[in-house]
């Protein structure tokens, strides 16, 4: 079974409802059909997936006990400790994971390091030596989990004036031969799938089903580029249905202070739609208006939101843990398994513990990510680093400097994350509070399009963003930048046929990433509204920039060619072919 | 087999035909320079050979026999980062740093050839480096502000 | 890798003679596509891991030089020196062309003409152009012209002891080159065009088992049919399915392209 639509086993379904959609329906003057579909992505970390393991662990002075230490490129500490110790049956000190300094991860090493750990570990205690195993590009192509490919339909309901009656919508994700993350990232998607919208009456029906292919699995974004891909170029086509700019009809639909989303959730701060889509479009320049032919220009703009946090109860359950030390020295260590894996979290995290404790930031140091020194402050996923966890550093950092003021160093403040009494979510029925906060994004792209070769070259992309506040205003472009780069690769050129079930494109020369000669001209704004419960009202922002780039390039192939693709990546083969069938 | 490297003079047993990215790694302990993918595509292994940038993991050993190789740790001179590889840190450029050696050595190229570069110049310099981190518009502009 | 034995002659007669005792042998020049294959264990040469020539630094494979009305471009010369050469500016510009659309910085400084042509992919970058210049490849034996050089897919004139030292372009050719790939840069062609007026000559990589020329095209443009060209290349090649591109597409982007360059032609 390689087809997602056909597919019979489900790993999970989830539906979400709010009013009744046959009455939206019903009062309609159109209703607007589409369905889109969404191709699988590679991470493509630049270093492969790679560990070291060790048949003991050691206990200091050099001295070894029983035990298995991994040393390895990865995101979560403690989900490889988890695999390490049931896998070998080992207690909670006597497996030992470290992170080596990571080479890239964007979802592709929250789960699967701990395969590479478990093998690695078995032949280690096997041949009682250490082990290295390192993956090289065509294994770590051919075998790691991508972004689920998935098909979404939609079904809008409209007054002739615009007005949104009514939204349903069905998603199929393929989760491939073996259930990953899979359930987790369905939940996601169908949360987003209505988009930065506020609607009366919304059915979202979504579900993960098996197919005889290589497992799909975590990626930056986690589901929802996937739905809200659909859910914008949706709003294009109500748009044009309805001979209204899109632009108009996204801000009498967006989400404002005091509306509810598709699961009930009433956004009572930081709602930023409109900031960020009047940020956009002050910052680009009129469209440009001729090309030369067979070039033809186009232009098209996504407003996405993204949660920020692991979704409903995740961070009730997780109670991720922080620590704070002040050494005897006068240096302070942050104790988190919270990883750098090349976002920023090593900076952000002393510039937050130093400032809270009223220290230059040489005096703050991070302690290693080493499951035997460190406590499990949650993944390094969901865009929860800063937000969550940095929240935990910051209040334990400023309890550790009230205590010092009484107390003789050294000390140390532990925090564990408590869900406030104001979130609340229901499980069973997906109503709730889904996340404690959004971010949101405006994009707005440019592209050129070669009519003799379908060729799409995206050559600006503007993108205002609300992450409640940039901790470090390098570093968040950093992430808007390389994250908008991968959603242009996954819009445009990143494409993985499939051939019995395996992918063709397994080696660097087939699975093709945007270079510098390819990379659009990125352009970041950052409107700053904050969130109360966030260090500074920070909000995260790693996923967000990988949602809205892929819909505003298709929008813009559009107004280029007058061709609507609703599928990426929009290669210049189906460009081409449906320029030519029109 | 004999060869300079950042300057010095090294030697390493065994096959010509081995890559000198291993070589590099393993025998000589540079490990600055990365392994991406094994066949030409990254840039993450890129090295000077005589000055030019090439992948060591398409270079045989055996071929930089009496050459001057060039890897990331000779930048840094006397104990000191260039001037670039600041402006790497101090714009952004660098994320998870897997691609950085290559990057640079790339961008120190060009920077040695071209005094003045343009942003395009740049990008084609850096066509033959991959980043996944950075979307390359930090990269740009750290190359920019060391034109000189 | 490591089983593989390093052989590195001097001159290039001494190459000629280890190519001929050595079993197994496999000339080694800028490493780019050999490397690859070994380290992948994608090639695994005979007997007992073979052995490569390393050509890449003989005096004699090197260079370009103008012989009268021929430019000669040595075998292992890189692609880099191809595109800084002010004779293949002046002359071969779609040579430079092809030659800067090859991988980037890292391989243009490693990749050759002599690579190119005994890898033999369908794809390669620069054969089409050789094929519109109707170059002449030069060996340590003799001279092959390159429209009998491609025999089949990734098959060669050359004698399994045969060594290319260069390539003979004529000058004052007028040849435009274009390449339609997956990216800007370090992508293989989907397809690959070079087309000449004068001769007609349309040659096309990436769109059949070998570099291809276009004989039913280039018999409609020889009499001034530019139209009827354009039709008749489509029976010329024979693209695939496959993991770059689709068949259908190959199709319909060469008839385009070369619509495009024989405009510009037109425009002069």
């Amino acid at each position: 079974m390689f087809e997602v639509t056909q597919a019979t086993e489900v790993y999970s379904t989830i539906e979400i409802a709010k009013g009744d959609v046959a009455a939206g329906e019903q009062a309609a003057d159109f209703v607007v059909e589409r369905t889109f579909r969404v191709g699988l992505q590679e991470q493509l970390y630049i270093e492969p997936q790679g560990a070291i393991a060790y048949p003991y662990r050691e206990t200091g002075n050099g001295k070894r006990e029983t035990g298995v230490t991994v040393v390895g490129s990865l995101q979560c500490p403690y989900y490889v400790h988890r695999a390490l110790k049931r896998a070998l049956a080992l207690t909670d000190e006597q497996a030992v994971v470290i992170q080596a300094e990571t080479g890239g991860g964007f979802g592709g090493k929250e789960e699967y390091p701990s395969i590479v750990a478990i093998h690695a570990a078995l032949l280690a205690c096997k041949a009682g030596w250490p082990v290295r195993l390192i993956y090289d590009r065509h294994e770590d192509l051919a075998a790691t989990t991508k972004r689920h490919p998935g098909v979404i339909s939609h079904r809008t309901a409209v007054k002739k004036d615009g007005t949104l009656l009514s939204q349903d919508i069905y998603i199929v994700l393929d989760g491939g031969a073996y259930c990953t993350l899979t359930p987790v990232v369905l939940s996601r998607a169908a949360i987003h799938a209505a988009g930065a919208y506020s609607c009366p009456n919304v059915r979202i029906r979504a579900r993960a089903v098996a197919t005889n292919t290589p497992p799909n699995g975590a990626f930056r974004g986690f589901g929802a580029p996937q739905s809200l891909f659909a859910a914008e170029l949706m709003v294009e086509h109500v748009a044009e249905r309805l001979g209204m700019s899109s632009v108009d009809l996204r801000r009498k639909w967006m989400l404002r202070v005091g509306d509810t989303t598709a699961t009930g959730q009433n956004l009572t701060e930081s709602v930023s739609a409109e900031l960020v889509l009047d940020a956009a479009l002050r910052a680009v320049a009129p469209n440009r208006l001729t090309a030369q032919p067979p070039i033809r220009h186009g232009r098209g703009l996504s407003l996405v939101f993204h949660g920020s946090g692991f979704t409903g109860s995740g961070e009730r359950k997780l109670s991720g843990t922080v620590a704070v030390a002040g050494l005897a020295n006068g240096t302070f260590q942050i104790l988190t398994a919270s990883t750098e894996i090349g976002q920023g979290t090593k900076t952000i995290f002393c510039q937050l513990a130093a400032d809270a404790l009223g220290v230059g930031l040489d005096k703050v140091v991070l302690a290693p990510q080493d499951t035997s020194l460190v406590p499990d402050s949650g993944p390094t996923v969901a865009s929860r680093t800063a937000m969550i966890v940095g929240r935990l550093i910051q209040e334990a950092a400023t309890e550790l400097r009230d205590r010092a003021k009484r107390e003789p160093l050294p000390l140390r403040v532990e925090k564990t994350y408590v869900q406030p009494d104001s979130i609340h979510w229901d499980e069973a029925t997906y109503r709730g509070d889904a996340y404690p906060v959004y971010a949101w994004a405006c994009t707005i792209a440019d592209v050129d399009v070669d009519m003799t070769t379908g060729e799409v070259r995206v050559t600006d992309v503007v993108t205002a963003v609300d992450c409640g506040k940039a901790l470090h205003p390098v570093m968040a472009e950093g992430q808007i930048e390389g994250g908008s780069l991968q959603a242009v690769g996954w819009a445009t050129i990143e494409e993985i046929k499939m051939k019995d079930g395996g992918y063709q494109n397994d080696r660097l020369a087939t699975y093709l990433i945007p270079t510098a000669l390819d990379a659009p001209r990125i352009r970041t704004i950052l409107v700053e509204n904050p969130y109360s419960r966030g260090p500074f009202g920070a909000k995260g922002i790693g996923e967000l920039p990988m949602d809205g780039p892929a819909p505003a390039i298709i929008a813009a192939i559009h107004d280029a060619t007058g061709v609507w693709l609703d599928e990426v990546p929009a290669t210049p083969e189906k460009v081409l072919a449906a320029c030519t069938s029109r | 087999m004999h060869f300079t490297l950042n300057g010095r003079a090294v030697s390493f047993e065994g096959a010509g035909s081995r890559r000198l990215l291993d070589v590099l790694r393993e025998d000589l302990r540079q490990t600055g320079t990365k392994e991406g993918c094994g066949e030409g595509e990254c840039g993450a292994c890129s090295v000077l050979i005589d000055g030019e940038v090439v992948n060591s993991c398409l270079v045989a050993a055996g071929q930089v026999e009496g050459c001057d190789v060039t890897t990331v740790e000779g930048l840094a001179t006397n104990g000191g980062l260039s001037p670039l590889q600041r402006a790497f840190i101090e714009r952004g450029a660098a994320q998870c740093g897997i691609c950085t050696p290559g990057m640079l050595l790339a961008a120190h190229v060009l920077l040695q050839r071209t005094r003045r570069p343009n942003a395009a110049a740049v990008r084609e310099a850096l066509a033959g480096n991959l980043c996944r981190c950075t979307g390359y518009t930090k990269i740009i502009e750290a190359v920019l502000s060391c034109a000189t | 890798m490591r089983d593989v034995t390093y052989l590195r002659p001097r001159t290039l007669s001494e190459a000629v003679q280890l190519y001929r005792t050595t079993p197994g042998c496999r000339p080694l020049a800028g490493g780019t596509d050999l490397m690859v294959m070994l380290h992948a264990r994608t090639l695994r040469p005979e007997p007992r891991g073979g052995a490569v020539l390393d050509l890449w630094s003989l005096a004699e494979l090197k260079g370009v030089r103008r012989l009268g009305d021929i430019l000669e471009v040595g075998a292992a010369e890189p692609y880099t020196g191809i595109i800084g050469s002010a004779e293949v500016q002046q002359h071969l510009p779609a040579l430079a062309a092809a030659a800067r659309t090859i991988g980037a910085a890292q391989i243009q400084n490693r990749g050759t003409l002599g690579g190119n042509l005994a890898n033999a992919s369908p794809a390669g970058d620069t054969l089409p152009v050789l094929l519109a210049y109707d170059v002449v490849v030069v060996t340590d034996r003799r001279s092959i012209p390159i429209d009998r050089f491609f025999t089949g897919y990734r098959k060669t004139a050359l004698e399994s002891d045969e060594l290319i030292t260069a390539v003979r372009f004529p000058i004052g050719r007028q040849v435009a080159f274009r390449k339609v790939g997956t990216r800007a840069a370090q992508a293989i062609s989907k397809v690959v065009l070079a087309v000449s007026l004068t001769p007609a000559r349309v040659a096309i990589g990436s769109v059949a088992e070998v570099p291809l020329r276009a004989h039913r095209a280039e018999a409609a443009l020889e009499g001034g049919d530019v139209a009827g060209a354009i039709a008749a290349v489509a029976d010329d090649i024979r693209p695939i399915d496959d993991v770059r591109s689709t068949a259908a597409y190959r199709r319909a982007v060469t008839q385009n392209v070369l619509r495009g360059l024989l405009d510009a032609f037109a425009r002069g």
